[in-house]
């Protein structure tokens, strides 16, 4: 499943990123370009950080931006990035791995993200995501998983 | 025994926490329910703990609160720590 959806036109590998909002306005593009969300979901995940602070990153070096499927979600998606270089938010948490969310209701995304939820359970599989520097070592990941 | 699992728009990372705890509880045999929801909603809805990321607990916690804050939401092993920390020995 989430292979399916983290193809090889969602996942970018970049060095770095200026700030966190530029990471997420970077992990967004592809989503974007293929019209699954519009920019204003980018505007929203990047105003929920500012108003909740930084619980996107959900395990340490890792975020998961997303925002409410009303402000802007055409349909599922998901997309990746991964800095060389982590990118820090107030509270001194930093994050290299940003996986975008876009959920189109409450529950067809609950799929991939129980699914998502045993790959971060594996420290093993967390310490390769946030190495990885080709598609290839990702899909690997993943297809374990789907195994 | 109720946890609520809270997060920004109770829609992503609530849930996979929830199912996180739900495991921990299971392991440590801790009766009750475990749900999620969003911040909003969370400052509305008894429950006898709040479980969330520091940054949620924060603007969670008037005082009247039993909140739990969790850095690696993904780490039962931490999970297991904080519920067996303040649940068990609470």
């Amino acid at each position: 499943m989430l292979a399916d959806y983290l193809t090889v036109d969602m996942v970018q590998f970049k060095k770095e990123a200026q700030d966190w909002e530029e990471a997420i306005r970077m992990a967004a593009a592809p989503l974007l370009a293929k019209a699954a969300i519009e920019q204003q979901y980018v505007e929203t995940m990047i105003e929920n950080v500012k108003q909740f602070g930084p619980y996107i990153v959900i395990m340490p070096k890792f975020a998961m931006p997303h925002a409410r499927p009303e402000y802007g979600v055409n349909k599922l998606g998901l997309s990746l990035l991964v800095l060389e270089k982590g990118v820090t938010f107030e509270s001194e948490k930093s994050a290299n791995v940003f996986l975008v969310l876009a959920a189109p209701d409450s529950d067809s995304h609950l799929i991939l993200l129980s699914e998502l939820s045993s790959v971060l359970a594996s420290e093993e599989k967390v310490s390769a995501l946030i190495a990885a520097k080709t598609y290839q070592q990702v899909a690997d990941l993943l297809k374990e998983e789907a195994k | 025994m109720k946890i609520l699992v809270v997060c920004g728009n109770g829609l992503g990372s609530s849930f996979m926490m929830s199912m996180n705890v739900q495991k921990a509880m299971k392991e440590l045999n801790i009766e009750g329910t475990c749900s999620h929801t969003d911040l909003a909603s969370a400052k509305s809805e008894s429950a006898d703990y709040y479980i969330g990321s520091p940054e949620i607990m924060d603007q969670l916690n008037d005082g009247s609160r039993k909140v739990i804050s969790l850095v690696n939401m993904f780490s039962l092993d931490e999970i297991k720590k904080a519920l067996t920390t303040n649940i068990l020995k609470g």
